[in-house]
């Protein structure tokens, strides 16, 4: 055991049990599994990923480019930093060879997300972040402030004092303070981890991990996106290694993360030591290794200053050029520029990079320190203040001092910057994770390689799980030695978020399973389902596609059979449908009828109220967008109908033309789409059930022609009958509101029922419609289809000024005859099916070798019980004119001939429509 | 006939499953209240709703305000009615606002979205007006059409303070 009496806030009044790679260990509340291993010695914990070499932990938090590990229970999870993991009883992990494995089980915990607003938000609870938080709470500020680790103090050890007290005694009395405010919000294991435009940063909590077991009802990890007035970054900074050769020996680590392992978890991380470093900070960690029973030897190539931090260590100007390993592979001992010398840990410390990263993200720029050998924030962006560690502040009154919002003075710098010893740069490793080397740079860069973003890709470094936070601005730098140019000239890589990986399911969070897209549903939704209807996806909206009906053997009818019987009730009796998704605008106002003038192709202001018409709408480029019937309710009212997936786009569309272009209409447009349900009633028999619905109206051809609509009351409730028909059948469109529409469907199938009420879904609709040749946008059509290409020059006018697609039509390419146009397709063989999407070719027997010119393809196909086989829709290229020729269609390996149709196969004569 | 036209809400059937919750998360869903939509320029100050004469009336764009009452009927109330467009579900209780947040990306602390405030805004992925009565006390209006899938989500959004 390594762990030393008197050091550590972990609570050894409690053991825990975990198992790595099979061992069975014991550690302590307030561990993590890599302070828990190394208080057992073990200091091999991973293998890497190209070369194979053993790894251990390199540095104690997120920044540790080498301990990865896979966590097995509670719940499987691919590497994992071991130094981020806290212990709980029962857990179960094992070190991998750089890539870990996918769990082969859900994930059955919860994961959310929640939106969070302050003033101030704090991102660091170190000293600085603290006195930020304070000054901020004491001003009135809603502040949250957050911490990746799972207490506040950041790399405050113990040892030191604030204010005459001890430090550790000051963060707890200001986390005390702070809590007492109403509106400061306190979130500990929270890693902010991307920071966007406009103050808003996400960050990550982690709130269940550390409990065994989870509580029921919390989520295991939580989104913040954290809204903030102002946002100060109190990140602190990563200590920065030397490179040598063989630099990744376990038992090498950070000086500052070896300090943090004795004074957070109690952990002597060896006993003989050797710490190299070009900077002060490095000393503090040999006088407290020193302190609590290592043997420690200092190197520094500095010449000896008398104002370091004494204590029990030996101290020598000099180099470490090298590291020696025992038969474990870790580290035995160190290659120094006067002889060897033995060791079990090596402690390496260059300096210290400001983590910056937040500071990045929203493009602050940063700016080469050479006093500090580390790039800093440079000019200040407006929201956002850097203090402490991470604005290069790195001593603790200056923390403070920024933290209240001050300037202190700086300190005179006494670092040296020391990027590498000489050594074999195959064997000096700049990115551990990634098994990179000084060699890899070279290489790049004597492929001609300048830009670091490009060294970045070509060599990987920084591109792991870290991100390069110990490696990168040693990239940067080693890059420049290369070139022989200064290091401020090339930068350093971009900063991107995640600042830490971030689990996809985080991200997820509540919306997956039911949640994961809206489902939306009509008011008669519980009766489909009671029906046994079965449902197709339209846009958000489930729809009844079809209701079978019990099959002969015992199971249920396939879809072929029911949309047959459903097409063929509807047409032989009546059917009935519900089409409550299609979308309705009230358009009303003086100018209603001019403004419709301009959104439709056709003329809709002389529709005379009590009629109804059908009209196309088209975008700029004269492209079919929408389609539908339009019912004029009074002088300045019309309802527009509109398909089911145009209801919001169509709405968008008329009020941007409306606000943007038409400001002097005076029309208002309001969405009615669920204020209404409708329900078309369809077939030879429809007037026998409408006119039991409606006892008062007169339902007769000649009271109640074709396109026209009335309103009625059953039952004292309104409802409202309009003659449309997208079937060429008498129908009737009956449309009700939304609280009354299960007791009006209700009736309308008890009505029916002498006559044989058949309720069909959108698969018979779309049969029916397509047994005539009506299109469905979106179906038939895709974005290139004009009007005249559906055959549709009727519903444009000629007479109009001006509406929306009507200069396209002018266009050369709209009257080329070649245009892909609908028609129909008989295959000539009745039976044959053709695939939606299929290609068109010309006649052939045989597939000539590609490219084969394409015709076309079919857009639409059925089978159809009216004409006892099977057909479809396509656009054809010049269709129009080649309707009796025949084509081919490869389906698979065959060749199928069809014939080209009109697009209207059922009732061309429309004898059907009036019953 | 055998039933004569009967008012179905949007999320009859849902009260067994809100009555789980408890109080610090209560939802309840108020059926058949009358809105209207009225157009034309408007004296509410934006993002407000207000008590009227019998109703009440939530500002929604400039020349926008939707009446509100669950007792009125739309003629009363004027403008195009809309009642059967969106339905009412109240949340209130200590966790109220807590739940909102999970779901809802604006501002709803009381010094912001106090009582008289009023929202068009995402709830989940589902569209809604939300009004603030008080403290930890709002009423959603949801689409009749999304009113499943908010009820669903507001009943998992609840998991963390059933007991």
């Amino acid at each position: 055991m390594t762990r030393v009496d008197g050091y550590g806030r972990v609570d050894r009044t409690r053991t825990l049990r975990f198992t790595f790679d099979g061992v069975s260990y014991t550690g302590h509340p307030g561990d993590t599994l890599a302070s828990a291993l190394l208080a057992h010695g073990v200091r091999t914990i991973a293998r890497s990923v190209k070369q194979d070499r053993p790894r251990g932990v390199t540095a104690v938090w997120s920044e540790d480019p080498t301990g990865l590990v896979q966590v097995e229970e509670p719940f499987p999870e691919p590497m994992l930093l071991a130094t981020t993991i806290e212990l709980v009883d029962g857990l179960v992990a094992s070190s991998i060879g750089g890539r870990g494995r996918l769990a082969e089980v859900p994930d059955t915990a919860r994961y959310d997300r929640r939106y969070a607003h302050c003033e101030t938000l704090v991102v660091g609870a170190g000293p600085a972040g603290l006195l930020a938080a304070r000054t901020a709470a004491r001003r009135g500020d809603r502040v949250v402030l957050v911490d990746d680790r799972p207490a506040a103090g950041g790399s405050l050890t113990g040892t030191e004092r604030i204010c005459g007290r001890d430090a550790l005694d000051f963060v707890a009395d200001t986390l005390a303070e702070l809590r007492a405010h109403p509106d400061v919000r306190i979130l500990l294991r929270t890693t902010a981890f991307g920071h966007y435009d406009d103050g808003f940063v996400l960050a990550l909590e982690r709130r269940t991990d550390h409990l065994a077991p989870a509580p029921q009802g919390l989520s295991r990890q939580r989104v913040w996106r954290i809204r903030a007035g102002h946002v100060v970054v109190a990140t602190g900074a990563h200590e920065r290694p030397i490179v040598v050769a063989d630099n990744d020996r376990p038992g090498i680590m950070l000086a500052a993360s070896a300090r943090d392992l004795l004074h957070r978890y109690g952990v002597l991380a060896g006993r003989r030591v050797v710490v190299f470093t070009s900077d002060d900070a490095a000393y503090d960690a040999a006088a407290d290794l020193a302190g609590a029973g290592a043997e420690v030897t200092l190197l520094d190539p500095r010449p000896v200053r008398g104002d370091s931090r004494s204590g029990d260590y030996r101290r020598s100007r000099g180099l470490v050029l090298g590291t020696g390993a025992g038969p474990d592979g870790a580290i035995s001992h160190v290659f120094t520029d006067q002889g060897e010398l033995p060791c079990d840990l090596l402690l390496l410390s260059g300096g210290w990079n400001p983590t910056s990263h937040l500071f990045s993200h929203v493009r602050g720029a940063l700016r080469y320190d050479a006093e500090l050998g580390a790039f800093r924030p440079g000019e200040a962006l407006a929201g956002v203040t850097v203090v402490g560690a991470a604005n290069g502040t790195f001593d603790l009154a200056g923390c403070l001092a920024e933290g209240r919002g001050e300037t202190p003075e700086p300190l005179p710098r006494t670092n040296l910057v020391l990027w590498r010893t000489d050594g074999d740069p195959a064997r000096q490793y700049v990115d551990l994770q990634r098994d990179s080397t000084v060699a890899d740079i070279a290489r790049a860069t004597g492929a001609g390689l300048r830009s670091v973003e490009h060294v970045k890709r070509y060599t990987t470094i920084g591109t792991a799980h870290d991100q390069g936070k110990t490696s990168g601005v040693l990239a940067s730098a080693i890059t420049a030695e290369l070139l022989g140019v200064p290091i401020e000239s090339l930068g350093t890589t971009t900063f991107r978020p995640p600042y830490t990986p971030i689990a996809f399911a985080a991200l997820a969070g509540r919306e997956r399973g039911q949640l994961f897209d809206p489902v939306r549903t009509t008011a008669l939704h519980a009766w489909h389902v009671a029906r046994g209807a079965v449902f197709e996806d339209v846009g958000q909206w489930k729809r009844a596609r079809y209701y079978p009906l019990p099959g002969e053997a015992g199971g249920t009818e396939d879809m072929d059979t029911a949309v047959l019987r459903e097409c063929a009730a509807v047409r032989r009796d009546v059917g009935i449908l519900d089409g409550s998704t299609l979308g309705k605008i009230e358009v009303r106002g003086p100018d209603a009828g001019a403004f419709l003038d301009m959104i439709y192709t056709n003329l809709m202001s002389s529709l005379r109220p009590g009629r109804v018409r059908y009209g196309v709408m088209c975008g700029l480029d004269g492209m079919v967008i929408d389609d539908g019937t339009v019912l004029r309710l009074d002088d300045e009212g019309f309802l527009v109908y509109t398909t089911t997936g145009g209801a919001a786009p169509i709405l968008d569309h008329m009020e941007e033309w409306l606000q943007t272009e038409w400001p002097h209409l005076r029309v208002t447009l309001t969405s009615v789409t669920e204020q209404w349900a409708t329900f078309p009633v369809v077939g030879p028999r429809s007037r026998d059930v409408v006119g039991a619905l409606a006892p008062h109206v007169d339902v007769s051809a000649a009271a109640f022609p074709f396109m026209t609509w009335q309103d009625t009351e059953v039952d004292g409730v309104p409802v409202r009958l309009a003659r449309i028909s997208f079937s060429g059948e008498l129908a009737w469109e009956v449309s009700v509101d939304g609280w009354h529409a299960p007791a009006l469907w209700r009736r309308l199938i008890a009505l029916g029922e002498p006559y044989g009420i058949t309720p069909y879904g959108t698969e018979t609709m779309h049969v029916l419609r397509a047994e005539k040749g009506y299109p469905i946008i979106g179906q038939d059509t895709d974005g290139t289809v004009s009007p005249q290409d559906l055959g549709m020059s009727w519903a444009v006018s000629t007479k109009k000024v001006d509406f929306i697609g009507k200069r396209s039509f002018a266009r050369a390419e709209n009257r080329n005859p070649l245009r892909k146009q609908l028609v129909g397709l008989l295959p000539l063989d009745p039976t044959v099916k053709l695939p939606e999407g299929s290609q068109i070719i010309e006649q052939t027997a045989e597939l000539p070798p590609p490219p084969v010119p394409m015709l076309g393809h079919v857009t639409s196909s059925y089978r159809s019980a009216a004409l006892g086989r099977t057909f479809a829709l396509a656009l054809v290229k010049g269709g129009h004119a080649r309707i009796g020729e025949r084509l081919t269609v490869p389906v698979g390996g065959d060749l199928v001939p069809v014939e080209v149709t009109g697009s209207v196969l059922v009732d061309p004569e429309g004898t059907r429509r009036d019953g | 006939m055998a039933e004569t036209l009967t008012r179905t809400g949007a999320l009859d059937g849902w009260a067994a499953r809100f009555a789980e919750l408890p109080d610090s998360v209560a939802l309840l869903a108020e059926p058949f209240h009358t809105m209207t939509s009225v157009r034309g320029e408007t004296t509410l100050r934006p993002n407000t709703w207000v008590e009227e004469d019998g109703f009440d009336a939530v500002w929604l764009g400039p020349d926008e305000v939707l009446r509100t009452s669950p007792f009125r009927s739309a003629a009363e109330l004027g403008g195009t009615d809309v009642s059967a467009q969106r339905t009412t579900i109240r949340l209130r209780g200590a966790h109220a606002r807590d739940l909102l947040e999970t779901g809802c990306a604006i501002d709803l602390h009381p010094r912001v979205f106090g009582a008289g405030s009023a929202a068009v805004t995402l709830l989940g992925q589902a569209n809604v007006i939300l009004l603030c009565l008080g403290e930890n006390d709002y009423r959603i209006l949801v689409r009749s059409s999304f009113a499943a899938y908010l009820a669903e989500w507001l009943l998992d959004a609840a998991t963390e303070y059933r007991g």
